[in-house]
């Protein structure tokens, strides 16, 4: 399952990679902070930020076409709700000016979590001291995302080599009652881990 | 609903972060003081289980498909503070992985859905099922519990978007509101058909967890009120100085969407006579019948679908 699309290139060994990931994360957040107070007009330093993400993506040897992709799933969410700035009356530079940052904030991200595998941006949050509980349901989340997604889709698979009538109500039930049983199956799949996390000395 | 980075301003930002991190503060306390460790794998499985289900495309009109949200239907499988948590986690992994919401933008997506939306859908769940008995009532509570969570999750994002001055406030919420009053359908309807599943296969897992085994002590109860107030007064209140114009369009649309309730709002959206306090009457009126009417919608359809050979 390619459930990989997420971070494919988070564990390369490119001079990014091996950065500290806090030096990583620091750097994003400047970066964002920056972009985010940038007022329409300011179209050069907009554009310079982008000429360091494609640096950024050069050393990493992350490929343009994945980068494309990538924008290209986002980029519908980010028009729809920049369209909202044009009923104000200075809305197309103020528009055309939240698009582009937007866009390039979400670069920045997608640069940060394809050269930071997710596993040390957590080792990030926990020496910077955040709720070890948050921590540990995050750490567990990411560990049984891909298990329970490909759990719905055999699911999912299994149900549609079953089904002979189509139509749009028997479609809305059947992927409902996937959704429960896969609550149903989260649930006994979280006894199971809880008690072999005892076993192993997990207070 | 997912705001990304670059449209939110300083102001906001700072806002909607340090009330997500005292609403995500209150629920880690009151995590650790009521939950039983047993239940941190479930939590941690269950943001999983959010992921998972947020995948499962719902075919709506013309080849377009939605998902569910999932904020109110983890409020009432595991309670409302294990949602605050489980809905947290869900909107974290999504930031750093899929980009889907910004990184400085992330308190805002976590005020909107991750706290506002299951409180508020976790009261009027509670409030529903107390009102009608057995299933019906918890079907139904769960839908319609859906729909206003949608709405009002959308109404924080309208203001916080209007605050940072992206958007007019006599369009954002308007626009926002009305797309999501829509939405907020079929959120409904998939989180019955969930909640009905589960009623048929384990009915204790809904019996148990939400109701008995997760006690709300008075401070955190008071606390979360608290935190949705404030969410709604710093950005759905200052709508009210720009009123006339926006908020009759919501009302117009309250009262054609629900075509049932039509007969009864029209005298207050077609008002005749100028002045605000007019204005907020009839608004006031028409969104309370259309969201009365979307209540007994929510009721005949858990008539319809809820389990019958199951008696509670």
């Amino acid at each position: 399952m390619q459930h990989d699309i997420l971070d494919r290139y988070s564990r390369g060994s490119s001079p990014l990679h091996r950065l500290h990931s806090k030096a990583k994360v620091i750097l994003a957040v400047l970066l964002l902070l920056f972009t985010i107070s940038l007022h329409p007009g300011q179209w050069i330093a907009c554009a310079a930020v982008a000429a360091i993400l494609m640096l950024a993506a050069l050393i990493a040897r992350i490929p343009v076409s994945y980068l494309l992709r990538r924008m290209l799933i986002i980029e519908p969410l980010i028009v729809t709700m920049a369209l909202l700035a044009l009923f104000r009356p200075d809305g197309i530079a103020l528009f055309l000016m939240t698009t582009a940052k937007a866009n390039v904030c979400f670069f920045i991200i997608i640069i940060l979590s394809n050269t930071t595998p997710f596993a040390r941006l957590l080792d990030v949050a926990r020496s910077w001291h955040a709720p070890a509980m948050l921590v540990n349901i995050i750490a567990l989340m990411y560990r049984y995302i891909f298990v329970l997604a490909d759990e719905t889709e055999r699911m999912q698979r299994a149900r549609s080599s079953r089904t002979f009538r189509s139509g749009k109500r028997v479609r809305w039930i059947s992927r409902s009652q996937i959704i429960g049983q896969t609550f149903v199956r989260s649930t006994e799949r979280a006894e199971r881990i809880y008690a072999a996390m005892c076993a192993r000395g997990w207070k | 609903m997912h705001v990304p980075d670059g449209f939110l301003d300083a102001k906001t930002i700072a806002a909607t972060g340090a009330l997500s991190a005292m609403g995500i503060g209150m629920a880690l306390r009151s995590g650790r003081k009521s939950l039983p460790p047993s239940r941190l794998p479930l939590m941690g499985v269950g943001a999983a289980f959010v992921f998972a289900a947020q995948m499962i495309n719902f075919p709506v009109i013309g080849g377009t498909s939605g998902h569910l949200i999932g904020a109110v239907l983890v409020a009432v499988l595991m309670g409302p503070t294990a949602a605050i948590l489980v809905m947290t986690s869900v909107l974290i992994v999504q930031c750093f992985l899929f980009a889907d919401g910004g990184i400085l933008a992330l308190g805002a997506n976590i005020l909107n859905m991750g706290i506002v939306a299951p409180l508020a859908g976790y009261a009027i769940f509670t409030g529903v099922k107390k009102a009608i008995p057995g299933n019906l009532g918890i079907v139904a509570g769960a839908g319609f519990a859906g729909w206003c969570s949608t709405v009002a999750a959308s109404l924080a994002c309208a203001g916080e978007l209007a605050v940072s001055e992206i958007a007019p406030w006599n369009t954002a919420i308007p626009a926002m509101a009305n797309i999501h009053m829509l939405i907020g359908v079929g959120e409904a309807i998939i989180t019955m058909l969930v909640v009905v599943a589960i009623l048929r296969a384990r009915p204790e897992l809904i019996m148990s967890n939400a109701s008995v085994n997760v006690p709300q002590r008075p401070v955190t109860i008071a606390g979360y009120i608290l935190i949705v107030a404030l969410a709604l007064a710093l950005f759905v209140s200052p709508f009210a100085s720009v009123w006339p114009d926006g908020l009759e369009r919501v009302a117009s649309t309250l009262g054609f969407e629900h075509r049932a309730v039509t007969s009864a709002s029209s005298p207050f959206s077609e008002y005749q006579f100028p002045g605000l306090s007019s204005a907020l009457a009839a608004t006031a009126l028409a969104g309370v019948f259309g969201t009365i009417a979307t209540l007994l919608l929510t009721i005949v359809i858990a008539r319809l679908i809820i389990p019958r050979n199951r008696k509670k």
